[in-house]
């Protein structure tokens, strides 16, 4: 019941076009936090629902991928970095690659999968990529607990660096957001999205510092690779797990420079088409 | 408070055709679109044209529109299809942003057209509250306050920890309508053509409108049932093309509505003529109704029936196939959409039909017409019979009922004291 004294206090909504550059709309993300705990939640929840295996596909995931690289590109092809064993060193940086790789998967297609709530209800629409993304945290804590008997089978203390590792995984969030928050706004418009993601999150794979160690790159230019940011969190994974001697400064530094020019332009660009998603949805 | 809870100033909302409805591009086409015309891609990517195509048709769902609802109101939003009574709502709930003009609500605002939307098949009943809840704006603790009553509403209490998937599609619409219901928002928008469910639920989202109008708060009503809009709201604001052609109390609007539906079939047909496709201008294509006709006994045009006449129905249709074991079917409603009688070849009559190419007609002979004077729609649908509909129109056109002293006393029934006229006599 309403009475006529609390009315004064009610929230006032103003509904108005928006033109040109709008905000970003972060006080409203704040108010609706709750609803992107329950998303986020909510695919944790759903994820392995009907499925045999479960929970252990977040592990059989970047396990397998490591066993498969293991063989083809550690024995045959020779890439295996000098002093670690090559499936430690490729599964270290899996754990982060998966984590980003699902998350650019998955949020690029979370506006289109959920039509149905576009279509007939308001809150700020950023909530659906950032609680899928956020919902891959799980996979991870799953994937990274392996490591410890692979750190132990192959007698291979991790580092006491091993503490920066939630900043790492930070920029690794940061930057499936940022690319998420783009390819799900334009999948909304083009629904080729769909098809390019696969292929897309398949040839990053083999940009980044995943399957074969940076120090093939000459030295003069291989902080220009931190230009692909998952080269920053990849690397930052292997040098506080691994031990390497060369902490990844410059290249760190570049990779969160990127991942900060793609995390604005995505949330202005997403805030920006976020008006015409009920109607061309 | 000072003022009205919803204040809407100058509201306008464009579409361009193809933009309303869920079409979207691909790439392909917007690179051949580039070929031809460079720049515009790039400029839809960058959303500075929500869509592809400058120059398309464009289409204003609403002009201009302004008005003023005080708190407590229970206003009605009444009008033809495409009118933009859905488009108004849509706005007011911020789904799809106006192009043009500003509102201003005071208060939460809730709408019943969302009921069940975000539930998730996986989850049991207990976590779907929680979820459709902090999707509707609910906050955690107002979910946990609410939780025994809701599930108590929803009749669900045994089912509780079970998936919804496993519910039948009755507790499914309880649950999700219970979650909606206990909102408890100051603003409560509900679109009744949107509703779905069967009839009994329809009511209990009415009931629960009633109630939401008796606590004070202020609700916006978006239906076709006048008798409803006439029994549930105080005001009522007409909307035609866009445009508000009439605010005033309900029972005004929703007479002028009424004036304008019967008034707007005459359109120069012969007075026998119920409805002619090719008049009003309708492709004739497929198996279709293409014209209503009322005849006499002798098949000569009858241009005026009255109360207990025989006449003949004519229904012509026409067919670019033929289909075996069709049926016709014919219905009448009163003004306020209350199906009045509903007469079908099959399978109510058992009579046989059998769509032939061409053009053809089946007849519908109605002996001692049992409706009062009044105004009444007449629609009428193509169907196989217990398979489906072939073609469906509820709103043909009009048939107006003269009035007739049936009874000898005087007093000719009128629509407006009883629907029917029913053959009787007193004794004692």
């Amino acid at each position: 019941m309403v009475s006529k004294e609390t009315a004064a206090e009610l929230p006032v909504i103003v509904i108005k076009p928006s033109h040109g550059w709008v905000s970003l709309g972060l006080r409203s993300l704040w108010a609706y936090r709750e609803l992107l705990y329950f998303l986020t939640w909510r695919d944790i929840k759903v994820r392995y629902k009907q499925t045999a295996l479960g929970a252990a596909w977040a592990v059989i995931q970047p396990f397998m991928a490591m066993v498969v690289f293991s063989i083809f590109l550690g024995r045959m092809a020779g890439l295996a970095p000098k002093d670690v064993p090559y499936p430690l060193f490729s599964y270290a940086g899996l754990v982060p690659w998966t984590f980003f790789a699902n998350g650019v998967s998955l949020s690029a297609n979370s506006l289109v999968g959920s039509q149905n709530l576009l279509k007939k209800v308001y809150f700020p629409r950023m909530t659906l990529p950032i609680g899928t993304i956020l919902s891959g945290g799980v996979d991870f804590a799953l994937a990274f607990v392996v490591l410890v008997p692979m750190h132990l089978y192959y007698r291979y203390p991790p580092t006491i660096n091993v503490l920066w590792i939630p900043l790492f995984l930070a920029l690794a969030f940061g930057a499936a957001l940022g690319v998420g928050l783009w390819l799900s706004a334009m999948n909304v418009l083009f629904r080729d999205v769909r098809y390019v993601v696969p292929f897309l999150v398949q040839l990053w794979l083999f940009a980044t510092p995943v399957v074969w160690p940076s120090d093939r790159i000459p030295e003069a230019y291989r902080s220009l690779i931190g230009l692909n940011p998952m080269a920053g969190v990849v690397e930052g994974f292997q040098w506080a797990l691994l031990g390497w001697d060369r902490p990844p400064g410059l290249l760190l530094a570049l990779s969160v420079a990127v991942t900060a020019v793609l995390l604005v332009s995505g949330a202005f660009y997403f805030r920006r088409m976020e008006k015409t998603f009920a109607d061309m949805v | 408070m000072k003022g009205p809870v919803i204040r809407v100033e100058g509201l306008s909302k464009l579409y361009r055709i193809g933009q309303a409805q869920p079409k979207y591009h691909t790439l392909r086409e917007s690179i051949m679109e580039a070929a031809r015309k460079p720049g515009r891609v790039l400029r839809s990517l960058a959303g500075m044209d929500g869509a592809l195509g400058l120059d398309d048709e464009i289409v204003w769902a609403l002009r201009d529109i302004s008005f003023e609802v005080e708190q407590g109101e229970v206003m009605g939003v009444i009008g033809r299809n495409g009118a933009g009574k859905s488009t108004l709502l849509k706005i007011l709930t911020r789904i799809t942003e106006p192009t043009e003009g500003r509102a201003e609500i005071h208060g939460r605002v809730a709408s019943l057209l969302e009921v069940g939307t975000g539930f998730h098949p996986e989850l049991t009943g207990r976590e779907n509250i929680f979820l459709n809840g902090a999707i509707l704006g609910m906050r955690k603790v107002e979910i946990e306050r609410t939780f025994d009553e809701i599930v108590e509403f929803a009749e669900v209490e045994r089912f509780i920890e079970t998936p919804v998937k496993h519910y039948s599609s009755g507790m499914y619409l309880r649950l999700a309508f219970a979650v909606a219901a206990h909102l408890q928002p100051e603003i409560l928008l509900v679109d009744e053509v949107l509703a779905v469910g069967d009839a009994a639920f329809q009511r209990k989202c009415l009931g629960k409108m009633g109630e939401v109008a008796r606590q004070g708060r202020t609700v916006l009503f978006v239906s076709h049932n006048m008798g409803a809009v006439r029994h549930l709201c105080d005001s009522a604001m007409l909307l035609v093309d866009g445009r508000i052609a009439m605010r005033a109390s309900a029972s005004e609007v929703i007479d002028a509505y009424m004036e304008s539906v019967s008034g707007s079939q005459e359109n120069g047909l012969p007075g026998h003529v119920v409805y002619d496709a090719e008049a009003l201008g309708e492709e004739i294509e497929g198996t279709r109704v293409i014209r209503l006709e009322l005849l006499d006994l002798d098949e000569a045009p009858m241009p005026s029936v009255r109360t207990w006449d025989d006449f003949v129905l004519r229904v012509v249709y026409s067919s670019d196939t033929e289909i075996k074991r069709g049926a016709v079917v014919v219905f009448i409603y009163n003004l306020e959409g209350v199906l009045v009688a509903r007469m079908s070849t099959q399978p109510d009559s058992d009579y046989p039909v059998t769509f032939r190419t061409g053009r053809h007609h089946v007849d519908c002979h109605i002996e001692s017409l049992p409706l009062a004077a009044g105004e009444y729609i007449v629609g009428a649908s193509l169907a196989r019979p217990h398979t489906g509909w072939i073609w469906k129109r509820k709103e043909l056109g009009n048939l107006r009922v003269e009035s007739r002293d049936v009874y000898e006393s005087g007093r000719p029934p009128v629509s407006s004291y009883t629907l029917l006229a029913l053959r009787h006599h007193w004794s004692g």
